[in-house]
């Protein structure tokens, strides 16, 4: 059995860790760190509901090895709220009922966030591309645009 | 699902990433984006023993641009890079949209080109316009560099002309001239993790309203991407009307055998490849 050591920054706190080599980033948040809030669908890349910031950038965890994430910085669903205070992106997908069984949820939220970050009026279309690699089985994604507008609405009116 | 058991090995130079792989010839595999080699490894497609990552390695990342050389893509270059790179954008806008046309925002932040064109896949929609654009695919292996022209690139399924120890580094597409377009286009049900049905790139030159060169390469249509010198035969030397431009791709068309399967039947291929063979030439008129 091969093991590495690992330093990698996870939502914003520094953690050392010993992993297996052939430990999936998702399988390292849920089972070892007990971050169940990334989610595993397909593990195939295909559904999104794994989606964590890697350096920033939206990356499917299930994809992506714990051992290559050492000295990389990692963002998952549990490290956006700050002191209990929901995002306005998160409090818009509960106002906007842009859930229903919440699944595809995290992801969605990590895939969005990524966008709202660098770029900050959205269009339609530039929404919809950023959440492409997302999969909702239950809201038929048009409460997801919404709530995605409308917190990018939000952001835009507190940056003013 | 746990994954098979491997060695991850973070190689910290070219020179021992190639020794690695030599010494574990048919053992080892090449990592850089992992978006193409995980899922394949769970699903016990291939195994290996030894995953070489080769994302610590300093340069491989590049992106630049010679008036001469053309456009340099490194084997750590990601598509998301390719896709929103105003230089790619400028230099080369076909590049930058065959590499949005992959998969999804999450596999194209960490997956690269020179990924997907050492995967091999049939439908990769990465060769195409390399194809088309006669790329020249740069290797390192334990005993120096060649260049292996992307003509010779492609050997069959998941299979390249690497040999054991041979990393691909870069890849170059040499420059459009003023009066050179180029343009890929993707045929798939859906518009985002999606496979290619078919793909069509073409490059064309242009002097006083004649075509004087024209390449049109095809994906999805046989064991590898391929030429369809044919297509670009009946283009050569002809003002591009539209009853020329039929001829190319019914041309296309013809040179290509398809196989049916789950997103397509042979006959429809052959059609698809027709009806964009048509569109990818238009399109490179539409950017004069
Ligand atoms: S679990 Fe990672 S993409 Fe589905
Ligand atoms: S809310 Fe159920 S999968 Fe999206």
């Amino acid at each position: 059995m091969h093991k590495s050591m690992i330093n990698l920054t996870i939502n914003g706190d520094e953690v050392d860790a010993v992993v297996k080599d052939n430990l999936t980033l998702l399988d390292f948040l849920r089972d070892q760190l007990g971050l169940t809030g990334t989610k595993k669908g397909c593990e195939e890349g295909e559904c999104g509901a794994c989606t964590v910031l890697l350096d920033g950038l939206p990356v499917n965890s299930c994809c992506t090895l714990a051992v290559e994430c050492n000295g990389r910085e990692v963002t998952t669903i549990e490290g956006l709220a700050r002191n209990g205070q929901l995002t306005p992106l998160q409090r818009q997908f509960i106002d906007k009922w842009a859930l229903q069984c919440g699944y595809c949820t995290p992801g969605m939220i990590m895939s969005a966030t990524a966008l709202l970050n660098t770029n900050h009026h959205p269009t339609e279309l530039e929404i919809r591309e950023a959440i492409e690699g997302n999969l909702c089985r239950c809201t038929g994604y048009a409460k997801i645009v919404e709530a995605i507008q409308a917190a990018a609405a939000e952001m835009n009116w507190e940056e003013a | 699902m746990v994954l098979p058991q491997f060695e991850y090995i973070a190689a910290s130079s070219l020179e021992e990433a190639c020794k690695l792989l030599l010494e574990h010839d048919g053992k080892a595999k090449v990592m850089a984006g992992a978006t193409d080699l995980i899922p394949p490894m769970r699903d016990k497609v291939f195994t290996a023993e030894y995953v070489i990552d080769l994302k610590k390695i300093p340069g491989l990342d590049e992106l630049s641009y010679d008036e001469k050389e053309g456009l340099k893509i490194g084997a750590l270059t990601t598509l998301r890079t390719l896709e929103h790179s105003p230089l790619v954008k400028e230099k080369n806008p076909a590049v930058a949209y065959a590499a949005k046309v992959i998969a999804s925002t999450q596999i194209r932040a960490k997956g690269t080109l020179v990924g997907n064109i050492c995967n091999a896949s049939p439908s990769n929609d990465s060769a195409p316009n390399l194809l088309a654009q006669g790329a020249k695919v740069n290797v390192q292996g334990v005993d120096g560099t060649r260049v292996i022209p992307i003509e010779e690139f492609f050997l069959g399924v998941r299979r390249t002309a690497l040999k054991p120890g041979e990393i691909v580094t870069s890849v170059v597409i040499p420059p459009l001239a003023e009066d050179e377009k180029a343009a890929y286009m993707k045929f798939a049900v859906r518009k985002a993790m999606d496979l290619a049905i078919i793909g069509v790139a073409a490059k064309i030159k242009m002097k006083d309203g004649v075509c004087t060169d024209a390449r049109v390469a095809l994906g999805a249509v046989a064991v590898t991407p391929i030429l369809a010198p044919a297509a670009a035969a009946e283009l050569i030397g002809k003002k591009l009307t539209d009853e020329v431009i039929d001829k190319a791709a019914e041309a296309a068309m013809n040179s290509c055998s398809p196989i049916s399967d789950i997103r397509a039947s042979k006959e429809y291929r052959k059609e698809m490849v027709r009806v964009f063979t048509k569109r990818a030439v238009k399109q490179c008129l539409e950017q004069y």
